[in-house]
């Protein structure tokens, strides 16, 4: 009877998680099927979509019309720098609020958080002054700052919780042993926290790949990033939707296959310190 | 004799530096749509006459006004020429923000531009952006329906006879709705539409005192009839339907009438996308026998910011981007039908062009819209589809978007015209104007 109720268990489990992961995946399957049709056929109907011609039409006109590879690159200087950045910046941040917190650390975390939900257009006229008065307006210099401010509460954040799972008495014996802060920094924090900083790092080279305010707004034609890419084929007046998913699945696909191939470091990170 | 060959060389180098120099990159943010993308093919031919090189920043149409209006307010300078429309040039020229445009060379000769559209894009007589395209709005039918339901579309029609058809023209068994129109809410999507409807049945924005007018039985009449013909006659959904969702129903047979851009006339005889490309026929955009028709004017065109340091290499690829020559080399290359229409007078008297199915009524469509007259009722402000005030933007969005709710049926027409009413004055006074 238990064994019986089990299995039922599982498959209704099984089933809605196939679900779930079906309405969460269908939009990125159906701009995949998209791209592989022709403009006509892709506002027809979804029968006539699934059945029509499959052709390569639309990913040789973005080709042709767009610099990807410029795109992509500024994209990956964007999102790696930013990440790396962050990270040196919220690693001593983390260490000192896990290691040595003070009364108000929980108030600065909460602070910090709080700030991600500011509207960024709240903030768009003065960053935008700012970025002119500084040169860094279409600068892949400006990119990485503004992504790396943005993401920073999430990163110490995160690295805050793992920290927090280290036990401090290793630090200790590394003090003992005579190591300043920058050998326990170096030295023995950061081996011990690699997974998580790992994890970290790429939860937000994600989040940078696909931030859109920021670099919509404060690019033109030399640090646009894939972002861009995508927006110069949507289009309110003109059927591009066929063109539109061919230059959204060229934008996604390298993240896509980065998120594939270190997924099992993404939940951990995700998941860490959630259940003990 | 060795140091007079050093100088002459050192002068050679430093001319050949400055030629060099002189060749500009230019940056410009763009709108992406068919034709745009078009003259970004063609811009070799531009770089091959002035040795200036293009850097294209193509956006969708909302982005674009975000970006290059943030750009030109903080004088950002990250753009040195920027595609801006009908609304945006008259209050940008009048803020100092554009290049004027009145020193372009004989050889561009201004005086082709369309009337109306030199007006749309002026600001006391000055132009201060070039019409890359222009576009009105009409009729766009199907033949085979409207003979099937026994009927003949005037080159004129009146809204009376458009509803007449439409319902007519419906067949629910077979997927065809009598009319398509755009519902989705938003100042350039559903409001642009209503708004232009509106000015054939007698409403308008505003009076001369700047109070708002969604109380009168104009508006009342207008969106009424709107709401009940396209209950009658329009597709399942038309609150969320714009321009690409009633392009799409049109191509596949779905409409018997779309009323919108001048533009689509090229989308829908396209037989590459459209299924009834060859049964399609064009008319004026209907009218309320109140001496004012129910079409728009709009132009994409093309403007430099102040204190950009290109801009004489600006001004070049203005006048080459704009000019007949510009409109030749399209139609060498791909054309007569591809050619942007609706900017220069010449192209209407050219042999070639009358040939097109659609020029002879986007013309006689253009020429009927008048920015300045646009109501029936004297109106303080220019602008057929829109008022040309900075305001008009962010109050017309909030409007179409109470519009849009009572086309879904979430509310009565009545409780959206009140709000309409209610908000418009409150902005109205915040800004100043009443």
């Amino acid at each position: 009877m238990a064994r019986a109720t089990t299995i039922r268990q599982k498959t209704i489990t099984t089933i809605i998680a196939w679900t779930v992961a079906m309405v969460i995946v269908f939009p990125i399957l159906w701009i995949v099927v998209l791209s592989f049709k022709s403009e006509g056929d892709a506002i027809s109907t979804p029968m006539k979509v699934l059945t029509s011609a499959w052709t390569f039409e639309s990913y040789a006109v973005v080709q042709d019309r767009s610099d990807y590879f410029k795109h992509f690159f500024n994209s990956v200087i964007v999102a790696v720098g930013s990440t790396l950045l962050g990270i040196l910046v919220a690693v001593p941040a983390a260490w000192s609020m896990a290691f040595v917190p003070s009364q108000r650390t929980r108030g600065i975390l909460m602070w910090m958080l709080s700030t991600k939900m500011l509207p960024a257009v709240g903030v768009l006229y003065p960053i935008y002054l700012l970025f002119i008065e500084l040169g860094l307006l279409d600068s892949r210099t400006g990119l990485v700052i503004v992504l790396m401010l943005i993401n920073l509460p999430i990163i110490v954040w995160m690295l805050y919780t793992y920290f927090r799972e280290i036990p401090a008495e290793i630090l200790e014996a590394a003090r003992m042993d005579g190591a300043g802060m920058r050998a326990e920094l170096l030295y023995v924090l950061t081996p011990m926290a690699i997974p998580g900083i790992a994890s970290t790092m790429l939860l937000n080279i994600i989040l940078a790949w696909n931030e859109a305010f920021w670099t919509l707004n404060l690019t033109a034609a030399r640090a646009a990033p894939l972002t861009a890419f995508i927006a110069s084929y949507s289009s309110p007046e003109g059927l591009f939707y066929a063109k539109l998913s061919a230059a959204s699945v060229m934008a996604i696909a390298p993240i896509l296959v980065m998120g594939w191939f270190s997924q099992k470091q993404l939940v951990r990170g995700l998941t860490f310190g959630a259940v003990k | 004799m060795h140091f007079r060959k050093l100088i002459c060389t050192a002068a050679a180098a430093t001319l050949m530096a400055s030629g060099v120099a002189y060749a500009e990159t230019l940056t410009i943010a763009t709108v992406n749509n068919g034709d745009m993308i078009r003259m970004q093919g063609l811009t070799d031919d531009f770089t091959a006459k002035t040795g200036h090189k293009v850097e294209w920043v193509t956006l969708e149409e909302n982005v674009l006004r975000q970006r290059v209006t943030t750009d030109i307010t903080t004088k950002g300078g990250a753009f040195d020429i920027m595609t801006i429309g009908m609304y945006e040039t008259p209050i940008w020229g009048k803020n100092g923000w554009l290049v004027p445009l009145d020193d372009l060379s004989a050889g561009y000769n201004v005086g082709d531009i369309l009337p109306a559209m030199a007006g749309g894009l002026s600001h006391d007589g000055t132009l201060y952006a070039a019409p890359f395209y222009g576009e009105s709005s009409m009729i766009m039918y199907r033949t085979d329906l409207m003979a099937k339901a026994g009927l003949e579309m005037p080159a004129a029609p009146s809204w009376s006879f458009i509803a007449k058809a439409a319902r007519e023209m419906t067949d629910r068994d077979n997927d065809i709705n009598g009319i398509c129109l755009r519902g989705k809410a938003g100042w350039g999507e559903g409001g642009a539409f209503i708004t232009a409807m509106s000015n054939s049945f007698g409403a308008r924005w505003f009076d001369e005192k700047w109070n708002a007018q969604f109380d009168t039985r104009e508006w009342s009449d207008t969106l009424n009839f709107f709401v009940n013909m396209m209950n009658d006659a329009g597709p399942a959904g038309y609150a969320t339907n714009g321009f690409n969702e009633n392009l799409s129903l049109f191509q596949q047979g779905k409409c018997g009438m779309w009323i919108d851009a001048t533009v689509a006339a090229s989308f829908v005889t396209n037989p590459k996308d459209s299924t009834v490309a060859d049964k399609v026929g064009f008319a004026l955009a209907p009218d309320n026998g109140m001496g004012v028709r129910s079409n728009w004017l709009w132009a994409w065109a093309l403007a430099i910011p102040a204190g950009t340091q290109k801009e004489a290499a600006a001004k070049q690829f203005i006048e080459w981007a704009t000019s007949n020559g510009y409109i030749e080399l399209v139609a060498s290359k791909e054309g007569w039908a591809n050619v942007p229409p609706g900017a220069r007078t010449s192209l209407y008297e050219n042999a070639n062009y009358k040939d097109i199915p659609f020029a002879k009524m986007t013309l006689e469509s253009i020429l009927s819209a008048d920015p300045n007259n646009s109501t029936v009722d004297p109106s303080p402000y220019v602008g057929i589809q829109f008022a040309a005030i900075p305001e008009f933007a962010g109050i017309a969005t909030e409007v179409s978007q109470e519009f849009s709710a009572a086309y879904a049926g979430q509310q009565s027409v009545e409780e959206a015209l009140a709000k309409a009413q209610a908000l418009t004055n409150d902005a109205m006074e915040a800004a100043g104007y009443r």
